[in-house]
């Protein structure tokens, strides 16, 4: 060493030191690349999330938080798949009524306890313990749980409810109905498991870190509200090794503008895309702007209720209101994210459903055009008897635009007088919920990838019908649809009757917009739901 | 002087209740609950939550409970949105946050705004004048719904010297641009009240009496000028001072700061009765004690006042 320049040998030590950082970094087991050194994923929150608490948690921000911190009894993969999660895998009957999971032994929770069948009965009680109020607790409701109306109401204690642990690694679950799908079920955020005895002894306070115990790739470190949130890994998780990504920091940006600006200047790896900028930073990122199909649909629908317009009453003024309105204008004039045109409620990205060629989705705009205006002097309106109507919508410039086009459009094609009128939110749904209004903007994503998330909006006892329409054709259909093995020709029958019956225009399709790091690899495109799993994505080397 | 003090304290606990009935009215009397959503809850599970927070019980026994837990326990409730937290820890930890960056841009809303106002009346219309009267008036249009994004282009994105946002702490490099931003408006007020009021004071007869009787300038501007001209300043600063550290929404929202602001507005949007109501309250609190702070200042500086 002494007949090296002093420098040289410093350089030399730091070269074999940042050489083997490297090499500890590694590649990717699977596919091979080169490995970044910081694993840490930066992603910003429009707002903050409610809550960590699985059985409590309502939001898409929170249910990542619970993803990350928990894990149900089953996964989705990268294609919304299902995969084993705790359970290594499931027993069903013949009816469908009768779940038995088998659960791994070498799951663990963050402070070193096992994790057992008893924590998931512990759980779903939970959920439908009327003690809790879980606002979520309707998802036990809809997983046709035995007693679970009797538990929630309080008639019956929540041992009642049909689920069981035959022992530590066998969960018994009972049905009122036959479920095919239900294993897809215990992927949401509200049926994973949770610590007993953290919960009794922090009480609704056991979410905070410190307290925070669950059985997830990652542990929640820091929380300051509104502002930080910090997940790291937890090296209890039985897959640890597996997992790449070390640290989960988001950050709540409330304006999207400012969002996108610190995404620009590096400080996160998955930022907003402020509305209508979407082509042009498609254009200066071709490869990090993302726009990839939602399973939700923008609508306008009618008040068809006895205290709806007489005019709505009559199927062609429907038509024709449907007809004139040129989706092409709102996807590719107001919105520019590369939103799909809706002739259908269904969209056609949610699983199992062919969006049917409805005839007037086959028409071109021109076509619809002349059609409209037929069907509007054939009901009895025409310049010298305008038809009149109010359009009511939630308060938000992207909402107004859309409403403005509309209003043009019809008055340009059919002569017809739209006013406007927007509420704030809440006044708004409280007002749709009420029928106190003529023709109201909606906006609805599934809860899970199957049809009829959205075709039992349109059933007569829905409470989410707020446009009243009622058709005992689709009522049967969607009842006939529950115990069917592929409903596919049901659900296109009644896509078919709602192009007919026009109870709703549907507007178009959202997508999913975000601005993501080229670095960032693993990110589940394909999975509609858009359920992610951080220990799922890596960061390569640059 | 006590008695004062004492009538005005006396004044204060009804006008906070009368503030706590009239915002709990209105707050319920707004369309929608805290659970109404677009995917409306089943009618067993709302009943459950209502039962759970006692909002199934009328109004008046909502209130009266409500302040009962003020009263005993200093219980603000818990936030039917964040619901591991409480009304108690919401505050606790936004208002701090607030109180730091309000209080930061106070001190340079004056550190800048009297002393700017102060030599644009002593030069007036000279260039300085111009000068001042145009920063002030350009930093008062300004709406810091511009101003905060302008300052995390600049500074963020283009030179790279600052975070665009976030807390930490409250470190000084994630404090300067709140504060530039909250503080050039309230700056700019200032300047301009101090300006205009000083100009008044500089034509006041007793002024022309002292350079008469050939005071030096300085003895003339700071025992005789300075402190009355600061008169409708601080009746200007005491509700300012309260808007400064009772939080900025736009502030919260643009600099991510975590602040009370935000949460503030939020609250009323979601419905967040306790949330808001703890808010209101607290704000509520801190007017009052402010402008009673800004009257006994008042009579400091101004012999002729005498309560």
């Amino acid at each position: 060493m002494n007949y090296l320049p002093k420098s040289l040998a410093v350089g030399f030590v730091l070269a074999t030191f940042a050489t083997s950082s490297v090499f500890a970094a590694g590649t990717h087991p699977v596919t091979g690349e080169a490995l970044a050194d910081d694993q840490t994923f930066t992603y910003s929150l429009l707002d903050e999330f409610t809550t960590a608490d699985p059985q409590m948690v309502e939001d898409v921000s929170g249910s990542y938080f619970v993803r990350d911190l928990f894990e149900g009894l089953m996964n989705q993969d990268g294609d919304g798949k299902l995969i084993p999660g705790v359970a290594t895998g499931y027993t069903t009957n013949d009816a469908k009524d009768v779940y038995t999971f088998t659960l791994r032994d070498n799951a663990r929770w963050s402070d070193g306890n096992p994790v057992t069948a008893h924590d998931f009965v512990y759980a779903w009680r939970r959920l439908a313990d009327p003690a809790t109020a879980s606002p979520y607790s309707w998802f036990a409701d809809i997983m046709a749980l035995e007693n679970v109306g009797a538990v929630m109401s309080g008639e019956s204690p929540p041992e009642a409810l049909g689920i069981r642990a035959l022992d530590n690694h066998t969960l018994e679950v009972r049905l009122t109905a036959s479920l095919p799908y239900f294993a897809a079920m215990t992927t949401h955020a509200s049926t994973f498991p949770s610590p007993q005895w953290t919960v009794r002894t922090f009480g609704d306070g056991w979410t905070k870190p410190g307290n925070i115990v669950g059985n997830g790739a990652y542990v929640l470190t820091e929380h300051i509200p509104n502002e930080t949130a910090t997940r790291e890994r937890n090296t209890m998780y039985w897959n640890n090794e597996a997992t790449i990504i070390d640290k989960v920091v988001t950050l709540v940006i409330n304006d999207e503008n400012t969002d996108f600006t610190r995404w620009e200047a590096g400080e996160t790896d998955k930022g907003a895309v402020p509305s209508g900028q979407y082509p042009r930073l498609k254009a200066e990122y071709p490869d990090e702007a993302i726009s990839f199909p939602r399973l939700c649909t923008y609508y306008m629908t009618f008040n068809l209720s006895p205290s709806g317009p007489e005019a709505f009453k009559d199927v062609r003024v429907r038509q024709a209101l449907s007809y004139a309105l040129d989706r092409s204008v709102v996807t590719d004039k107001v919105l520019q994210g590369g939103q799909i045109q809706a002739f259908t409620f269904t969209p056609g990205a949610t699983a199992g459903f062919e969006v049917p060629a409805v005839a007037f989705g086959q028409m071109s705009q021109d076509q619809r055009n002349v059609n409209a205006k037929l069907l509007m002097a054939a009901a009895g309106y025409g310049p010298d008897n305008p038809l009149k109507f109010e359009y009511m919508y939630n308060t938000s410039e992207g909402h107004k635009k859309i409403a403005i086009a509309a209003q043009q459009m019809w008055k340009e094609t059919l002569g017809a007088e739209a006013t406007l009128a927007n509420q704030e939110w809440k006044t708004f749904l409280k007002t749709r919920g009420g029928q106190n209004f003529d023709v109201a903007r909606g906006g609805w994503c599934g809860d899970y990838n199957e049809a009829s998330t959205f075709l039992d909006l349109m059933t007569t006892p829905s409470g989410y019908n707020d446009g009243k329409f009622s058709n005992a054709e689709v009522d049967e259909l969607m009842t006939s649809a529950r115990t069917m093995s592929d409903a596919t020709s049901n659900y296109t029958r009644v896509e078919e009757i709602m192009a007919n019956e026009m109870p709703i225009i549907p507007v178009y399709h959202y997508t999913g917009v975000f601005m993501l790091r080229n670095n960032l690899k693993g990110w589940p495109f394909n999975n509609v739901e858009q359920n992610v799993y951080s220990r799922d994505l890596y960061k390569v080397a640059d | 002087m006590l008695n004062y003090i004492i009538k005005r304290i006396g004044i204060a606990i009804p006008t906070l209740l009368i503030l706590i009935a009239v915002t709990f009215y209105l707050m319920h009397a707004a369309p929608g609950g805290p659970f109404t959503s677009e995917k409306p809850l089943p009618p067993q599970v709302l009943a459950n939550i209502e039962a759970k927070y006692g909002l199934d019980q009328p109004i008046w026994r909502q209130m009266t409970t409500y302040l009962w837990g003020i009263l005993t326990e200093f219980d603000f409730g818990p936030s039917y949105k964040y619901h591991s937290r409480t009304v108690n820890e919401i505050i606790g930890q936004g208002f701090p946050i607030t109180l730091k960056y309000g209080f930061w841009s106070f001190i340079v809303a004056i550190g800048v705004g009297i002393p700017l106002g102060a030599i644009a009346a002593i030069r007036k219309n000279t260039w300085v004048d111009y000068f001042a009267v145009g920063v002030s008036i350009g930093a008062q249009v300004l709406p810091n719904f511009v101003l905060a994004p302008l300052l995390i282009i600049v500074f963020t994105l283009w030179l790279g010297w600052l975070p665009g946002g976030g807390w930490h702490g409250g470190d000084w490099e994630y404090l300067v641009m709140p504060v530039i931003a909250l503080s050039t408006s309230y700056m700019a007020s200032i300047a301009r009240i101090t300006r205009s009021s000083m100009l008044e004071v500089l034509n006041a007869n007793y002024i022309r009496t002292a350079r008469a009787k050939g005071l030096p300038t300085k003895t003339i501007f700071f025992r005789h000028v300075f402190k009355p001209s600061l008169l409708p300043v601080i009746s200007y600063l005491g509700p300012a001072f309260v808007g400064l550290i009772t939080g900025s929404v736009l502030i919260d929202i643009f600099f991510s700061t975590g602040g009370m602001g935000y949460f503030f507005v939020n609250a009323a949007f979601n419905r967040d009765y306790a949330v808001m109501m703890g808010i209101t309250i607290l704000v509520g609190a801190l007017t009052i004690l402010f402008s009673l702070i800004a009257d006994l200042l008042y009579a400091w500086i101004d012999p002729k006042i005498r309560y």
